[in-house]
């Protein structure tokens, strides 16, 4: 009788959380389907004179390249959410790269600089960026990776690569060494050890650290916006940022293209997670 | 700084080269957006043409005109041109302005020291749109709104407004202003809403606010959901309303009123919508062609018929029978063009903030205007005196010197020789994160710190020593927990950092530990649910959030009146931004509500690392579940939720986005953050780098201190319960 209870309360908590995580985006989502806006001040998130107009107008964004003989037309929202995906899938692969190794001889090697290392690592995180933006300018002007999609992935992979270390470096200590020790006893080398055994068990933690990256480049706009001369090179929420003009900003377009930002990153999290179970499965982390 | 200047023969500005396209920037959107495409397909020349988002165009054209990159010519209002003057963005004009084609105010609007600076292509501005079906006839005089109200009320129309208008937006007020002879700006710089004429014309306003006649909480999206509902008689604002209506409201637009008790006219503030080249565009010839070509008659009535603009050219008709456009372009002529000085971009702030706190609450008018006039005053102080840079350059020096001594002492000694060659390995493993995050991320920051140590005007950056560390640290010479003063806050940004982090970690935790049940039906349907609000981009939820808490359109107000309706009370709906415990509060309901879903996915992965054997040993022994809770699970995920925590903590800290956007500082600043407030330094205070990099460092410093000790309280307790569970296999 008490499990049953209990089972009831569990569910009554989530049902609870779910309500309190959907009901703003519940909003936004009347709001992207509203013809009109609606006067009255509404409990329940409900579209006035429901339609997919502004969804259709976000979509179909297109522009006439006017420079080019013959002229062409390209579908912006297309290339835009191209662009989104690549960088922030280039931001994962590049970050999770560089993090990996670095996080694995954290856990793993005692080294000179390593203590100063990390403090390094964790200062970055504390320094806002308001006074960075300009310096990191000029580097990527020195290196001639303005304007370029490179430029913004390895900005975006190394802003992300200490938080990656951090996670990946607790996620390795928490593997026990005798597995490495008993693959090195076989006659692999330290860095098959590492490649065979501790990354496919760690599997889970570094699914959930590239997803954190991919989410940061997918999102970030403010140095999308500076970084980018081209507006076939914007990614999806500088496009999105087009929708707040000087005087007014156009609400409803922006409540839809926030949505259509959206999905995808919430179509990999579902991925992602079935990985994570799948790697849970496996056991490899109990000792 | 230095690096900068090591790095400046590196990135050498590109010369103009003549055959390159000819590149222009504008924010345009939808019409306006659309018509300059036409314009620019009708020239004979390459030009690429990019549509920027109007907040980023000021930062991007101040970064990359600089270098020589960016627009040969851009598109924005004549206002920023002082600032942008001064920053050596833009140049002077030339041959490509027509000056006998515009009258005396349009021209002295583009002008600085007696010389052009843009080519003017619309005029923009505020005039009075009329509902004829809620109200027959134009009122003669602002007054006049107040006997309309009385008598919708009387009608038994409650729902309508009289009168629709930003009431504490200065630009919507400066209309009111103007009639009482003020002015925002002087022309000498000086703040200019202080005085008795403002304090009238606010007196004015709060009796317009107290008799229900305009709505007290109005910003852009209420006067037009207003108007466009059907529920404002009349309704102040610009062309783009106009453009959101269509044929269901019947509308005119006529003159702003009179105010009555001064018999002068309201007059709003023009802006002019100005072509702007930059230094390496106005020597090209084509391009001052170009600027001509955008500004010739032809161009400006394709945009009139297109985007319905108002020409700034005196030889462009408007057609008699477009009766919008007539009131648009008469109303523009009996403006007053904002001021162009770089001041300008200093007097929004601290008047927005006085308007606010004068029609939210009943604090004394003069005081709240001298107020406003001493922030003014503070974000114009002149920077401090230059200072000879030698000290620094010594001490840095001797640092460096020493720094090469120790360690080549160190590499040279037996251990260390040893030492360095056990460590060889580690370093191809970490080599390309040196790299990568050196240059990328660690140079910046350097760099950006360096900032700190100068101070002045883009352009005439000079170096200050610690200056601007002193000035922040003394409050600039006002009492040391005054509004706005480092200290002040500082403790609200402490409050804000516990508070949040508790609720994430709570929230989380709870969560994580709930959805770990391995019986629990439904699980992945309830985590990837719960994970939603981390996944749409944190920009679009703080605004949702801000929505709700709207006071007459937010789903709380919706929530109160569903409550009043069902059990019959009568719960006033909450102005959350009014007061500081309801702002506050308002933040921390955004900001939990994005930070929950992190805790929880790194809890449900910490959890992963739980062995049961334990968990079952525990349960034979007859350990209860709070007992296994507390005493196995809790201390075995610890160490995997530390970082999160720390990190969690350091972010909550600098976490900008959510007070800028959801409260804004409101009311009055308070709700402001120190990362806001650096923000503030460096994009709405005259771009004072210098003073916003000061507050970066101070903040590191904080931050650096505060998790050092915290580390180590919490190594000097914790060790013994899972160090040796855990830690088993750490030395290799």
């Amino acid at each position: 009788m008490s499990r049953t209870m209990e089972r009831i309360a569990v569910h009554i908590v989530l049902v609870g959380a779910v309500g309190f995580a959907l009901y703003p985006v519940l909003w936004v989502v009347a709001l992207a389907l509203s013809g009109s806006p609606s006067p009255e001040a509404a409990a329940l998130p409900i579209p006035s004179e429901p339609t997919l107009a502004h969804f259709e107008a976000v979509v179909t964004a297109s522009k006439t390249m006017s420079h080019t003989t013959p002229q062409v037309e390209v579908w912006l929202f297309g290339r835009q959410l191209l662009n989104s995906l690549v960088v922030a899938l280039a931001t994962a692969l590049v970050g999770i790269g560089i993090a990996t190794p670095t996080a694995y001889a954290l856990a793993r090697f005692e080294f000179l600089g390593k203590t100063s290392g990390m403090r390094a690592l964790l200062a970055t995180q504390m320094f806002p960026a308001v006074a960075s933006a300009i310096p990191l300018y000029l580097i990527l002007d020195a290196l001639s990776l303005l304007n370029s999609r490179t430029g913004l992935v390895l900005c975006y992979a190394s802003t992300t690569v200490p938080f990656a270390i951090f996670q990946l470096r607790a996620a390795f200590e928490a593997i026990p060494v005798d597995l490495e020790e008993a693959a090195m006893v076989d006659g692999a080398t330290r860095w098959q050890a590492f490649i065979k055994v501790v990354l496919p068990i760690a599997r889970p933690a570094i699914a959930v650290t590239a997803l954190f990256a991919f989410m940061s480049a997918y999102n970030e706009f403010i140095l999308a916006a500076t970084l980018l001369d081209d507006e076939t090179m914007y990614t999806l929420p500088v496009m999105l940022q087009r929708f707040i003009g000087e005087y007014d900003a156009q609400w409803e377009k922006f409540a839809a293209g926030a949505i259509l930002v959206s999905v995808p990153v919430m179509a990999l999290f579902y991925l992602a997670q079935r990985h994570l179970v799948a790697g849970l499965a496996s056991g490899g982390v109990k000792g | 700084m230095l690096v900068v200047v090591a790095l400046a023969p590196v990135a050498r500005p590109r010369l103009a080269a003549a055959d390159e396209p000819i590149r222009l920037w504008h924010a345009y959107r939808g019409e306006e957006e659309a018509a300059l495409n036409e314009i620019v397909a009708d020239w004979d020349g390459s030009v690429d043409v990019l549509a920027l988002p109007y907040d980023s165009m000021a930062n991007k054209l101040g970064a990359a005109i600089p270098l020589g990159e960016g627009p040969h010519l851009f598109i924005d209002s004549h206002e920023r041109l002082g600032d942008y003057r001064r920053r050596k963005i833009i140049a002077a004009v030339g041959d490509a302005l027509q000056p006998s084609a515009y009258g005396e105010q349009t021209l002295t609007a583009i002008t600085s020291d007696g010389v052009y600076w843009g080519v003017p292509l619309s005029l923009k501005c505020v005039a009075l749109y009329h509902n004829p079906q809620l109200w027959p006839d134009v009122p003669d005089t602002l007054e006049g709104f107040i006997d309309i109200a009385e008598q919708l009320e009387q009608r038994g129309q409650d729902g309508v407004v009289a009168l629709a208008y930003e009431a504490r937006n200065p630009y919507a007020h400066a209309p009111i202003l103007h009639a009482f002879g003020g002015q925002l700006l002087t022309t000498d710089g000086e703040f200019g809403l202080v005085g008795p004429q403002a304090e009238a014309s606010l007196a004015l306003v709060r009796r317009l606010l107290d008799s229900g006649t305009v709505p007290r909480d109005a910003d852009g999206a209420l006067v037009s959901n207003l108007f466009r509902g059907g529920k404002a008689a009349f309704a102040i604002s610009g062309p783009w309303l106009a453009a959101d209506l269509d044929d269901s409201i019947p509308y005119e637009v006529v003159l702003l009123p009179d105010v009555a008790q001064t018999g002068t006219a309201m007059r709003p503030l023009v802006t002019v919508e100005t072509v702007m080249l930059s230094p390496f565009g106005a020597v090209r010839a084509d391009v001052r062609t170009l600027a001509a070509h955008l500004a010739a008659p032809a161009a400006a009535m394709l945009r009139q018929r297109r985007a319905r603009s108002v020409p700034a050219r005196l030889d462009v008709a408007i057609p008699e029978d477009d009766r919008l456009l007539q009131a648009f372009a008469s109303q523009a002529a009996r403006g007053v063009p904002m001021s162009n000085l770089a001041a300008m971009r200093s007097t929004w702030e601290p008047a927005r903030r006085a308007l606010r706190k004068i029609l939210a609450t009943d604090v004394d008018i003069a005081e709240a205007l001298n107020e406003a006039q001493h922030r003014f005053d503070d974000v114009r102080r002149p920077p401090p005196d230059a200072r000879s840079p030698s000290p620094i350059l010594g001490v840095l020096g001797v640092a460096l010197m020493w720094g090469a001594f120790i360690l080549v002492r160190r590499v040279r000694s037996e251990t260390g020789r040893l030492e360095l060659r056990r460590s060889w390995t580690a370093y191809r493993y970490v080599a390309h994160a040196v790299i990568a995050v050196g240059i990328l991320v660690m140079l910046p920051l350097v760099v950006g710190a360096a900032t700190a140590l100068f101070a002045g005007p883009p352009g005439e950056v000079r170096y200050v020593g610690l200056a601007n560390f002193a000035e922040i640290l003394t409050a600039r010479g006002r009492p040391l927990l005054s509004s706005g003063s480092f200290y002040l806050v500082l403790i609200v940004t402490v409050v804000w950092t516990v508070v949040n982090v508790a609720f994430h970690l709570g929230i989380g935790l709870a969560l994580g530990l709930v959805l770990s049940r391995p019986l629990l039906r439904m699980k992945a349907v309830y985590r990837v649910l719960l994970i939603i609000p981390w996944a749409v981009p944190n920009y679009v939820t703080a605004l949702a959030w801000k929505g709700m808490f709207h006071r007459q359109f937010g789903a709380i107000t919706g929530f109160i009146t569903a409550i009043n309706d069902f059990l019959g009370t009568s719960i006033e709906p909450i102005s959350w931004f009014s007061r500081f415990s309801t702002a506050f509060a308002a933040n921390v309901a955004t900001n939990v509500w994005l930070g929950f879903p992190f805790m929880m996915v790194v809890t449900i992965g910490a959890l992963t690392a739980v062995p049961k054997d334990v968990l079952e040993a525990a349960e034979v022994d007859g350990a209860t579940r709070w007992q296994r809770l507390w005493h196995v699970t809790l201390p075995i995920v610890r160490p995997s939720l530390m970082p999160a925590v720390t990190l969690g903590a350091i972010w909550t800290f600098n976490m900008f986005n959510v007070v800028f956007l959801v409260s804004g500082g409101d009311p009055d600043g308070t709700t402001d953050i120190l990362v806001s407030e650096a923000y503030r330094w460096a994009f709405t205070r005259e771009a004072q780098y210098g003073y916003a990099a000061a507050y970066a460092v101070l903040i590191f410093v904080l931050l650096a201190g505060a998790t050092r000790l915290l580390s180590r309280a919490a190594n000097g307790r914790g060790k013994t319960a899972w160090a040796k569970s855990d830690r088993g296999g750490e030395e290799t």
